[in-house]
C-alpha cells in the first residue's frame, strides 16, 4: 500500500489538463512590473533609480533583513517607472516597472543548456549564493529558502524532502519540470543536501504522476542518497507537514518547525532554482506557471519572466474565454482570485487557473447541521466549525485555545461542508486576530 | 407522633440560628469596603455598556471616576456634558465640557460613483473581505459596504442604504461611542463634533491616491487639487498624499470650500440651500445658474446621506 498522511484529507477531482504539455518558454514581454515583496519577510530596498539601464538578472532590489530575500531584473532595458502599483490583492504595493529593451544578460549567468553535475563548494557558501540568487519557496508560500536552510543551533537536520507532490488539482508545473529537468532537479537536491550537510534526501511524489516517479527513479541511480517514493494521492498532501508525517511518521509538534523532527522540506521547483543558481549563476528571475481550466482553448505550462502580465498567461493560452467567472493565481484549494488580470507574475505563482462562470460561484450560506465532516477532513485534527462559531463571536482566547494557529489553511473543510459555510474565512480572521494578540503578549 | 414535628421545628431551628451566627460573623469578617458612590455613579449612567468611555462596562467606569482625582480624562459619549455634571455632582468634582460628537461615513462612493469591476462572494465580513483584497472596485480604501459597522452599533444608530450600498448614521440616535470607528477595517469612519445646528463640513473621502488613480476608480473621490486648501482662510484644511482633510476645530462653516471642489467630495450636512446670487453680467449669468444647480445637488446628497426620514 502507498505511504499517505494519517489524518484527514480530502481528493477533489484532479483535472491535470495541461500534464502532457511541453514546458514553453513564453516570449518576453515589452513591459514588466516587478513588486519588491515577492516572498514572506521584510520588503526588498530598492537600489535602482528612475532612468537607469539595467541587465536581465541584475539585483533591483536589495534584501532587507534576515527574513527576506533579492530581487533581480527579469529582463533587460530600462527602469520607467518606481511606483505603487496593484498587486494580486488589488492593493497598491511598491514596484519597478522595467520598458524592455533586447534580452542582455548580466555577464555571469552561464547561459549554456548543458547539465553540470559536480559542484566544489562549502556548505556556507552554497547558502550565500542561494541567498544572493534571491530563491525562495517556489511552492507557493514564497518563504527565503535561505533562512530555511539556516539550521537554528542546538538542532540538527538528517533528512532532505524534495516535495514533488503536486496535491493541487489542475496544477502541472512541478509535474513538467521533474520530467524535462529531472536531472538538473536531482543536482539541486544534492546541493541542498551538502548545504544542510545531510546523507539522505527522499522526494515525494504522489501516484498519478507515475511517469515522473519512474523517470526519476532511473535518474536517481546516479546519485547517491537521494530516493523516490510515490505517495497516494490526497490533498493537502503537499503541506509540509503532511509530507513529512507521510513520509517519515514523524509529527511535527504544534506551532514547532519541520527542523524540530530533523527534516527539511524544499520544493522541486526550488530544488532547479537552486541548481541554476550554483551551478550557473542564474539568478530567480523566472519560472514555471502552468495556465489552464476547462474553458482555456490551449491548457499550457510556461516559463515566465517574473513580473510579465497575467493577461500576456492567458493570451498565449488561447486567450479568456467567454464565459469566465473567476481567475485564480494558483490552484481551486489554495489559490487566490485575481480582482483584475493586469497583475504581475510573482515567485510565487505556480500557475493561473481559469473557472467559468458556472462554476466559480460560492453556494448559498447555510446553518451548521452539526455533520462534523469538516473535522473528519482536517490534516491539523482541528474542529473548524467551532473554530469559526467562535471567531465570529470574537472569542479570541478560546479561538487560540482550539489551536487555531495550527491550521494550513488547506480549504478542505470549506470544500467539504455541504452548508458552504464559509469556514475557512473565518479561521484566516481568527488568525490574524489571534497572531496579533500573541505578537502584543510577546511585546 | 407530635413528638417528631415538635423535635424536627426545634433541630431544624437550632440548625439555622448556629448558622446564621457562622453567617453573621464570617460576614463581619470578610467584609469588603465598597465606596457606595461607584453604585450611585453606575445608575445614573446609560448602563449600555458600549466602551465608548474607554473602559469595558458602566461599572468600570464608575469605579474608575471614584477613584480618579478629577474627571479631566473620563467621559461617557454616551450620557454626554449632562451626564458628566449628575457624575460631578454625585462625587462632587469639576465636569470638563466637550463638544458633542457624531460619526461620519467618509467615503460618498455609492454604486454609481464608483462602479464595480469584480464580485466579491466570501464571508459577508468587512475585515475578512479586507483581509483577502481591496475590494469590489477600484478604490483600495472605500467602503466594502458588508455591514460590519451596523453590526457593530449598540444604539441601532446605522443602516445600510440599499441604493447606495453604504452605511447611514441616523444622527439623533448616535451616541459618538465609536464601536463603528473601531469596527470598520478601513478606517473610514470618523468621530467629528456635531458642529453649530448640527452644520459640519467634511471631506467625505479617504482615498491617499495620486489625482488621477483616484478620480479613475471614483467620481467623487479627492484628488487633493488643492484648491479648498486654497480657499480656506482658516487654516482648517490640510492636504496629506493627495487627501484633504478639514480640521473641526478650526472650521468656522463658511462654506467656501465645497462649491470649489471639483469632484463634490466635500459634503455639508444640515445647511440651508444657499441663496441664489443676482447675476451681473449676461453671461457669467449661466455659470452662476449652474454653480447654484451644483450647490443644490449637493445638498440633496448630503441629506440623502444624512436625513433617516428621507429613508424611511
Amino acid at each position: 500500500m502507498l505511504k499517505t498522511f494519517a489524518k484527514g484529507g480530502v481528493h477533489p477531482p484532479e483535472n491535470k489538463l495541461s500534464a502532457g504539455q511541453i514546458i514553453e518558454q513564453l516570449s518576453i514581454p515589452k513591459t514588466v512590473t516587478i513588486p519588491i515583496s515577492q516572498h514572506i519577510g521584510a520588503p526588498a530596498t530598492i537600489i535602482v533609480n528612475k532612468n537607469d539601464q539595467v541587465k536581465t538578472g541584475q539585483v533591483i532590489a536589495k534584501s532587507s533583513g534576515f527574513v527576506s530575500a533579492n530581487i533581480h531584473s527579469s529582463v533587460s532595458g530600462k527602469v520607467t517607472k518606481i511606483d505603487a502599483i496593484p498587486d494580486s490583492s488589488g492593493y497598491r504595493k511598491q514596484s519597478i516597472v522595467i520598458q524592455v529593451e533586447g534580452d542582455e544578460w548580466d555577464e555571469k549567468i552561464d547561459k549554456s543548456t548543458q547539465v553540470k553535475r559536480d559542484f566544489n563548494l562549502s556548505s556556507e557558501e552554497i547558502i550565500q549564493k542561494i541567498g544572493e540568487a534571491g530563491i525562495v519557496g517556489l511552492g507557493g508560500a514564497t518563504f527565503p529558502s535561505q533562512v530555511k536552510l539556516s539550521v537554528p543551533k542546538g538542532m540538527k537536520a538528517e533528512l532532505l524532502i524534495i516535495n514533488g507532490v503536486e496535491c493541487e488539482p489542475y496544477l502541472t508545473s512541478d509535474h513538467r519540470l521533474m520530467l524535462e529537468k529531472g536531472e538538473e532537479m536531482l543536482v539541486g537536491t544534492k546541493i541542498l543536501m551538502k548545504a544542510l550537510q545531510v546523507e539522505k534526501a527522499i522526494v515525494g511524489i504522489e501516484n498519478n504522476k507515475k511517469d515522473a516517479i519512474e523517470h526519476l527513479t532511473k535518474l536517481a541511480k546516479n546519485f547517491d542518497g537521494i530516493a523516490i517514493q510515490g505517495l497516494k494521492v490526497k490533498y493537502p498532501q503537499g503541506g509540509e507537514k503532511q509530507l513529512i508525517k507521510a513520509l517519515t511518521k514523524r509529527e511535527v509538534p504544534s506551532g514547532g518547525l519541520p527542523i524540530s523532527v530533523g527534516t527539511v522540506v524544499h520544493n522541486v521547483g526550488t530544488a532547479y532554482a537552486v541548481y541554476e543558481a550554483v551551478q550557473k549563476n542564474k539568478p530567480l528571475f523566472e519560472r514555471v506557471v502552468t495556465v489552464t481550466g476547462k474553458s482555456v482553448s490551449k491548457p499550457s505550462n510556461f516559463i515566465v519572466r517574473i513580473g510579465t502580465s497575467v493577461n500576456e498567461l492567458i493570451e498565449a493560452a488561447g486567450g479568456l474565454p467567454d464565459d469566465t467567472g473567476k481567475i485564480i493565481s494558483g490552484g481551486p484549494m489554495m489559490g487566490k482570485a485575481l480582482s483584475n488580470a493586469d497583475v504581475p507574475v510573482t515567485k510565487g505563482t505556480s500557475g493561473i487557473l481559469i473557472i467559468p462562470e458556472g462554476e466559480s460561484r460560492r453556494g448559498k450560506i447555510m446553518d451548521c447541521i452539526r455533520c462534523s465532516k469538516c473535522v473528519g477532513v482536517c490534516p491539523m485534527g482541528l474542529e473548524p466549525f467551532l473554530l469559526m462559531s467562535v471567531t465570529e463571536r470574537s472569542m479570541y482566547d478560546r479561538t487560540e485555545k482550539e489551536r487555531v494557529m495550527d491550521c494550513i489553511e488547506c480549504g478542505s473543510c470549506s470544500y467539504t461542508c455541504p452548508s458552504f459555510r464559509p469556514l475557512l474565512d473565518y479561521i484566516r480572521l481568527g488568525k490574524a486576530e489571534v497572531g496579533k494578540i500573541i505578537r502584543s503578549r510577546k511585546a | 407522633m407530635s413528638d417528631i414535628v415538635i423535635y424536627t421545628i426545634i433541630t431544624v431551628s437550632a440548625i439555622g440560628v448556629v448558622a446564621a451566627i457562622i453567617l453573621y460573623l464570617a460576614a463581619q469578617k470578610f467584609k469588603v469596603y465598597e465606596d457606595p458612590r461607584i453604585d450611585k455613579v453606575e445608575e445614573a449612567l446609560p448602563l449600555a455598556n458600549c466602551g465608548g468611555c474607554g473602559y469595558p462596562g458602566c461599572r468600570n467606569f464608575a469605579e474608575e471616576c471614584v477613584k480618579a482625582d478629577n474627571l479631566d480624562l473620563l467621559f461617557c459619549p454616551v450620557g454626554g456634558n449632562e451626564l458628566m455634571k449628575t457624575v460631578a455632582a454625585i462625587l462632587e468634582k469639576d465636569a470638563v465640557e466637550k463638544a458633542p460628537q457624531v460619526a461620519v461615513i467618509r467615503c460618498s462612493g455609492s454604486f454609481e460613483h464608483r462602479p464595480k469591476i469584480n464580485n466579491y462572494d466570501g464571508a459577508s465580513n468587512c475585515t475578512i473581505n479586507a483581509q483577502l483584497y481591496s475590494g469590489d472596485t477600484g478604490c483600495e480604501y472605500g467602503c466594502l459596504g458588508l455591514g460590519e459597522c451596523v453590526d457593530a452599533c449598540t444604539f441601532d444608530a446605522m443602516y445600510m442604504d440599499e441604493q447606495t450600498g453604504l452605511p447611514v448614521v441616523i444622527e439623533d440616535k448616535c451616541t459618538s461611542c465609536g464601536d463603528c470607528v473601531r469596527a470598520c477595517p478601513k478606517d473610514i469612519i470618523e468621530l467629528r463634533n456635531k458642529g453649530k445646528k448640527d452644520r459640519r463640513i467634511f471631506v467625505s473621502c479617504i482615498n491617499a491616491d495620486k489625482g488621477g488613480v483616484a478620480k479613475k476608480n471614483c467620481a467623487v473621490a479627492c484628488i487633493g487639487c488643492t484648491k479648498c486648501e486654497k480657499e480656506c482662510k482658516y487654516d482648517a484644511i490640510v492636504i496629506e498624499n493627495f487627501l484633504a482633510y478639514i480640521d473641526f476645530n478650526k472650521c468656522v462653516l463658511c462654506r467656501k470650500c465645497a462649491p470649489v471642489c471639483p469632484t463634490n467630495a466635500i459634503l455639508e450636512i444640515n445647511f440651508p440651500p444657499k441663496k441664489e446670487r443676482v447675476p451681473k453680467v449676461e453671461d457669467k449669468g449661466v455659470l452662476a445658474e449652474k454653480q447654484a444647480d451644483e450647490n443644490t445637488n449637493l445638498i440633496e446628497l448630503a441629506k440623502k446621506n444624512n436625513d433617516p426620514e428621507a429613508k424611511g
